[in-house]
């Protein structure tokens, strides 16, 4: 009996091919050739089947076929460890395969930190039932149970020694076919030798001799250059347009129009750069968004597609009883662009009725969908293959400028690509949506909370699986993969306090002033900024200290170790220990908590600030985080995550502020658009809690949550002043100042 | 018209054939000689992901006329070193693990490269000021910082 079966030659044939696809890209990037549409390679990519992740051939090598791709967050060495780890390889005998449509299975989207957690854990799932077969297979020719066998380098013996017949052996150069096993038993964490440690990052050698291949470099034989000619004004019509001072430049080819979608094309770079602004055009006139002083009224009167209580525990609310007081707040965290440094682009090819393009689109099977539906092309006949671009942090411009590269190919039956400028990316990425909580709690006599409730206005995003439209299916007005449902995806909402009542309840607005879309910890960093903050208000309110009582609303034995470890990191001294400082310039400390989703990773921060009370102007300092991702692969790497996260999310929460108009956005560059600089980072420090017989969860999102709760309340004890209006900037925290002098 | 235009890269003299001295050097050195350690960010001398070094100095390529370095000597990230050669800087990003999505690396090695051929011995602030107009998104600046200082103390 064996669970290993031969291929047909032909199939094998093709695998090899996939399989060469890969040496060829990570031996010599710069070598990547226009594949031949027509020789596509086929593979079983079915979730269900080991070799849809890993193909183990005749040399003993393995290839990882990942759905999920490595976004720059160096997920790809975490999974690379995890395949060699179980499969008990070094990992120079791994190789990967990412998001080609055509090569990999669907593993959903990159997002929500679940990379590991979930990608992660299915291919480990699949590297160790690959590794039941081969031991099963090693057995029945060494006729000895599989007991009295060891695993080696990737070769199979007895333990009591003697021949060792290798993967290559077993396998006999043939591919390993066999579903995944449910019940094939995972590696003990004791005899782990690559999980669990610091492997440096396969990609960062390239990416600091300048021999990383991001999707820019891209370079096809015969590729065309394009530029894209947004619209003026987010919902404007092309009213005329003339390119005839374009055909003096040495290049220039042609304009490609459809509806709103307008692009240049040119043989080379500069040539589509010059066109893009030389190009006459007329658009109409269009004053559909809000004024940006009334941003968070036309949040709070949008109209309500339907209210969900998405957490409720203790029954209904209660009116305050004599003795009893109420608290009250609201929160409002502005828009945020994605910020990518390096602004989308996208190669595509369009010949013989097949579309390929090559995208860093975090959902490439995804994309796939809407562009075929976009186009009216079957999904076989359109390949999406990721290529790495500048970090995401979410739903950038990326799909988008796929979709407009998509759709200029159609029309030339030449390879294209197309990178978006600065202000395409500043003024056309999907935004991070405003979002408006309120917040109301009572107090009894004794201080103790006995009623909690939150109100969160926002965007709603019905499943996860439906998508932001296509920018070139708006512009265009072509078909669109399910409704326009911009916004934000719900589950994980809530707090992971313990308290007698509590409601959260969710009003998804029909509408949002420009398109929406996730951005690092969407919802999450937003829901978590009101708890905090509000948890924090109570505590000032009753004279508490905020870690005590954090402390004294949880049972969860991780949560409590968690924040004692941090109490302790951080040498917390309780609230009201020391006088506030006065002068200008005053310092505090602030914390906040998170069970992200309130059923996976554990973090906590304590930022220390420094308010300037004469400018406004707010510096965090110094920041140190304790996190419990349960099973860490990387430490180094998580490291990296926290800190990127702290330092991401501090600038969101201080500095970043989308400006518009009436008819579009305003902040189109770095200028207008800050983020936040060297100068003004925060020192980071950060302990793991490292739980190796748990299972691995996400980080990156998590941490980014707790960020701005952490430096408001660090304000209010600098300064005594709230600061309920995500962006701190020193506007916003002049009139907080204001306020707290006034009451 | 096409025009020639000859300069030093890398070490090596090069031509460029170029159909508008005003285009930025950016597009010649990627898309004619096929460099792709700079990068494009801003186009707007904003972010720092496209700089070389020009004559020693740190240069935002992505506003740079071509015609402006004829006869110049340029730089890039290529040609700072390579894995076999590395220059302390890329060692140190190496050995910090001073990246994420990496897209900015090429303007903070190249910019830190200019300061530390001045300064051998910065202060953690020094170093914060010299790379204050260099943009990062992914949050990447402590590890950055890190390798900057081990990298002085190296050469130093």
């Amino acid at each position: 009996m064996t669970n290993i079966l031969d291929l047909p030659m032909q199939r094998r044939n093709l695998l090899k091919a996939g399989g060469a696809l890969v040496v060829s890209f990570s031996l010599a990037p710069r070598a990547v050739s226009a594949a031949d549409p027509a020789a596509w390679p086929l593979r079983e990519v079915a979730p269900d089947t080991v070799a849809s992740y890993l193909v183990i051939d005749g040399q003993g090598e393995v290839t990882l076929f990942c759905g999920k791709v490595e976004l720059g967050t160096g997920v790809f060495t975490a999974l690379k460890q995890m395949v060699a780890e179980e499969l008990y390889l070094p990992m120079a005998r791994v190789h990967t395969v990412q998001g080609d449509t055509a090569l990999t299975p669907d593993q959903g989207p990159t997002d929500s930190s679940f990379t590991i957690q979930i990608g992660g854990m299915q291919i480990r799932r699949a590297a160790a039932s690959a590794r039941a077969a081969l031991l099963d297979q090693a057995a029945a020719r060494l006729s000895l149970p599989k007991a009295q066998l060891v695993i080696q380098e990737g070769a199979i013996s007895a333990r009591a020694g003697g021949p060792r017949l290798s993967y290559a052996q077993l396998v006999g150069g043939d591919v390993l076919q066999i579903k995944l096993n449910p019940d094939a038993p995972l590696k003990d964490p004791k005899d782990y030798t690559l999980v669990g440690k610091s492997v440096p990052r396969l990609d960062i050698p390239a990416k600091v001799f300048g021999q990383f291949d991001y999707v820019h470099d891209l370079k096809l034989p015969g590729m065309l250059h394009a530029r894209m000619v947004h619209p003026k004004a987010v919902g404007a019509s092309l009213e005329a347009w003339n390119d005839d001072a374009c055909k003096g430049i040495p290049g220039y080819l042609r304009a490609v129009r459809k509806g709103r979608f307008l692009a240049v094309l040119a043989s080379n770079e500069w040539a589509a750069i010059k066109a893009a602004t030389t190009i006459k055009t007329t658009w109409s006139a269009w004053d559909g968004l809000p004024e940006q002083a009334d941003l968070f009224d036309y949040v709070r009167h949008s109209k309500i597609d339907r209210n969900e209580v998405l957490q409720e525990a203790g029954g209904p609310a209660t009116t305050p009883q004599p003795g009893e007081r109420s608290l009250k707040a609201t929160y409002e965290l502005t828009l945020n662009t994605h910020g990518s440094i390096g602004p989308s682009c996208a190669v595509a090819h369009f010949v013989d009725g097949r579309l390929t393009v090559w995208t860093p689109s975090q959902a490439s099977h995804f994309l796939r969908q809407q562009l075929a539906t976009m186009l009216g092309l079957g999904e076989d006949k359109v390949r999406c293959i990721y290529i790495e671009g500048a970090g995401c942090y979410g739903r950038n411009g990326a799909d988008d400028c796929s979709s407009e590269a998509a759709l200029i190919a159609m029309q030339i039956g030449q390879p294209v690509r197309l990178q978006w400028m600065r202000e395409d990316e500043h003024g056309w990425d999907p935004k991070g949506p405003a979002t408006l909580l309120d917040y109301a709690a009572t107090l009894d006599a004794q201080d103790r909370i006995t009623d909690w409730k939150a109100d969160i206005f926002l965007p709603e995003r019905p499943t996860r699986r439906s998508g932001m439209t296509l920018l070139a299916a708006v512009l265009a007005d072509l078909p669109r993969f399910g409704p326009d449902t911009p916004g934000i995806y719900k589950p994980g909402l809530g707090i992971a306090y313990d308290l007698p009542k509590n409601k959260l309840t969710a009003h998804w607005l029909l509408d949002t002033p420009l398109p929406a879309a996730w951005i690092r910890a969407p919802a999450r960093m937003q829901n978590t900024f009101a708890n905090e903050s509000f948890f924090d208000e109570i505590a000032a309110a009753t004279g508490a200290d905020p870690f005590e009582m954090r402390v004294r609303h949880l049972t969860d034995k991780r949560g409590l170790e968690l924040l004692e470890r941090l109490r302790t990191f951080a040498k917390w001294q309780p609230r009201g220990s020391r006088a506030r400082d006065s002068g200008t310039m005053v310092r505090g400390r602030g914390m906040a908590y998170v069970k992200y989703e309130l059923v996976r990773t554990y973090v906590a921060m304590v930022a220390d600030v420094v308010v300037d009370r004469s400018s406004g102007a707010v510096k965090v300092e110094r920041v140190w985080v304790v996190h419990d991702c349960g099973q860490i692969i990387n430490p180094d790497g998580l490291r990296n995550q926290i800190e990127g996260g702290v330092v991401q999310a501090t600038s969101r929460s201080v500095v970043e502020k989308l400006t518009f108009s009436r008819s579009a956005v305003t902040s189109l560059d770095w200028g207008s658009y800050p983020i936040l600089t060297f100068p003004d980072v925060p020192e980071v420090f950060v302990e793991l809690i490292d739980r190796p017989t748990e299972v691995p969860w996400g980080a990156g999102e998590p941490i980014t949550a707790v960020v701005p709760g952490a430096i408001a309340n660090a304000v209010f004890d600098a300064t005594g002043a709230r600061v309920r209006s995500v962006p701190f900037r020193p506007d916003t925290v002049l009139a907080a100042l204001a306020e707290a002098k006034r009451s | 018209m096409t025009q020639i235009i000859k300069l030093k890269v890398n070490g090596t003299a090069r031509e460029l054939h170029v159909d508008d001295p005003q285009m930025p050097l950016l597009y010649a050195l990627r898309d004619e000689l096929g460099l792709h350690g700079l990068h494009f960010g801003c186009g707007l001398a904003q972010c720092g992901a496209c700089t070389v070094h020009y004559d020693g100095e740190a240069l935002r390529s992505c506003v740079m006329p071509v015609a402006a370095v004829a006869g110049a000597d340029i730089v890039t990230l290529e040609g700072l070193g390579t894995p076999e050669k590395p220059h302390p800087l890329q060692q140190a990003f190496i050995d910090e693990q001073a990246a994420q999505c990496g897209y900015c690396i090429n303007g903070m090695i190249m910019q830190a490269a200019a300061l530390l051929a001045k300064n051998k011995r910065p202060t953690e602030a020094q170093v914060r000021e010299a790379l204050a107009a260099n943009l990062c998104k992914c949050g990447t600046h402590v590890r950055i910082l890190r390798a900057v200082m081990r990298a002085a103390e190296r050469m130093a």
